[in-house]
């Protein structure tokens, strides 16, 4: 699994190379080498458990606050190593957003939700701040449902809507990066819908990895996809052609339901 | 399947046996509460007027009299209690919830705060006694202050950060993910999100400390005339209930009882908005 998936031509903003990680003793991820193209967004997939989420969390670093867990090998992030103990983790995570599987908004209200992020590494004048919260919610496509309210607390959204109003936080502070942990699991059909033609809008700024159950979702919104099992990745390429010709089996296999 | 008579009729006298127990102690507990409460009340009642909110403690001998110069010292004693243990309290359990977590010096920090929290009050009055009265050599009420907040503080400590716990970690992770420093997640984001819990904390410990008499005995002692000066003796509602409800006059007697009824009351008052608070921290 060494081989190094290079289905991109563009430029990379991420890349992985044998890429290990662990929980205590217990190895979560298996010498994971592959590229996230800039600009583009990249999906992984693969059964519960398979690693995807440990992947992701890899990238900003998340695992940091969790004593007892690890990571080897180097991720690059524009030619800098992200896990060089002497990273800045604040500022990376700054740089690389993360959107979660539950809507997490802050307990304070839906103007603040936006603003935390951005006072942490800007100092902007009131009407700056002004500007870039509606610019966010607007990108989160969640501006016109909110505009009348932005001063009730977060928690008074809906929950596609609290999910929105987390990839706006995120959006916010302009990250290049952003990562999304299964954004649409807790959510409704409709809600899903704006959420997969916002990555669709956001992916001409940022570059998205998504990790996801649901496969229609890889197929309609990634340019690229990881199929990974086991905490190996089995499968790097074009999402078609992941989709409709995979060259391992085991690919076949899940993506049209025969796993296991 | 075989229905087994004996077994089924066996289950039911247990329950019914069982059921008949904890329901008998509960009118016990229940019996004996109303029962407190109920001659506390008649009496307390009986003892209330506006003289007790306007005149001091009556000398030996002398009618009439009020509690004012208690109520006063008590509230006052109180406060500055409030005003010391809420950031030494709240702060130690942001420590333990959200720096210490696992490391020695929070494992230490919680094993003397349930030491503490379980510590009879009259030894921490007698420390204080040792420590701010013996080596002055007058009672006082930053005394009688000093050791209410030794009560008070890790009760603030544990309820702090045992709410800061209930805070979900998808929320510090998401905190997190943007960036912020750890002391901006714990102060803006999980500390909000806790803050009824917290409050609702700090309100136990004030029900908690406003009834101690013991560590006061030792301490602010109690003063006859109506003071505000914090370094000399300090009336104060528990002591004052303790002094009278044993004397032998009968307006003394009396005014122990309304300070009886006063405290009960405002400890039920803060329980009451203590509950409110919990409340609307569960709709959110």
């Amino acid at each position: 699994m060494n081989a190094t998936a290079t289905a991109t031509a563009s430029k990379n903003a991420l890349e992985l190379r044998n890429l290990s990680f662990f929980y205590g003793k217990f190895q979560g991820l298996r010498n994971v080498s592959l590229d996230i193209a800039e600009h583009k967004v990249t999906a992984f997939i693969g059964p519960s458990g398979c690693g995807k989420s440990t992947l992701l969390r890899t990238l900003n670093r998340m695992y940091s606050l969790y004593p007892g867990q690890r990571a080897e090998g180097s991720i690059s992030f524009y030619g800098q190593d992200i896990l060089d103990p002497k990273q800045d983790i604040n500022l990376l995570r700054a740089r690389i957003g993360m959107v979660f599987q539950k809507p997490t908004p802050f307990p304070m209200s839906i103007y603040d939700n936006i603003a935390f992020g951005v006072k942490l590494y800007e100092t902007l004048s009131k009407s700056e701040m002004d500007d870039r919260v509606e610019w966010a919610l607007s990108k989160a496509a969640l501006w016109t449902e909110v505009k009348d309210k932005l001063h009730q607390s977060g928690l008074s959204l809906s929950g596609g809507q609290q999910q929105r109003l987390c990839i706006a936080r995120s959006v916010a502070v302009k990250p290049s990066v952003l990562l999304l942990d299964e954004p649409t699991s807790a959510l409704d059909p409709l809600s899903t819908a704006k959420i997969e033609e916002l990555i669709d809008e956001l992916k001409h700024d940022y570059t998205i990895a998504i990790v996801t159950h649901n496969m229609q979702q890889a197929a309609r919104c990634s340019d690229f996809t990881a199929y990974m099992y086991l905490g190996e990745m089995i499968e790097f390429g074009a999402t078609e052609q992941i989709f409709f010709k995979p060259e391992r089996k085991e690919t076949e296999d899940y993506i049209t339901g025969r796993f296991g | 399947m075989e229905f087994n008579q004996q077994l089924y009729k066996k289950r039911q006298r247990s329950n019914a046996i069982g059921l008949t127990l904890s329901l008998g102690a509960m009118a016990l507990g229940l019996f004996v509460l109303l029962w407190i409460l109920s001659v506390l009340l008649s009496n307390g009642f009986a003892a209330l007027d506006w003289n007790m909110f306007t005149q001091s403690t009556p000398a030996p001998g002398s009618d009439g009299g009020g509690l004012a110069n208690a109520i006063v010292g008590s509230l006052l004693m109180v406060g500055f209690t409030v005003l010391v243990s809420t950031p030494i309290g709240v702060l130690a359990g942001v420590y333990l919830a959200e720096y210490g977590d696992q490391s020695k010096t929070a494992e230490l920090t919680r094993f003397v705060t349930d030491i503490m929290l379980s510590a009879p009050s009259i030894v921490l009055g007698l420390f204080v006694y040792a420590i701010a009265v013996a080596t002055v050599g007058n009672f006082s009420g930053w005394a009688g202050s000093l050791a209410l907040s030794l009560i008070a503080v890790p009760v603030v400590v544990r309820t702090t950060e045992n709410m800061l716990r209930l805070v979900p970690g998808s929320l510090r992770e998401a905190a997190f993910a943007l960036g912020a420093p750890r002391w901006k997640v714990s102060t803006m984001v999980t500390l909000r999100a806790a803050r009824s819990g917290v409050m609702t904390g700090l309100l136990l410990a004030v029900a908690r400390i406003s009834g101690e008499t013991a560590p006061l005995l030792f301490t602010a002692l109690n003063n006859q005339f109506f003071s505000t000066n914090m370094n000399a003796p300090m009336a104060n509602l528990p002591v004052v209930i303790f002094q009278f409800a044993l004397s032998p006059y009968e307006n003394w007697v009396r005014l122990a009882w309304g300070g009886a009824l006063l405290i009960t009351l405002s400890v039920l008052i803060l329980n009451v908005v203590a509950r409110v608070f919990l409340r609307e921290k569960n709709r959110v």
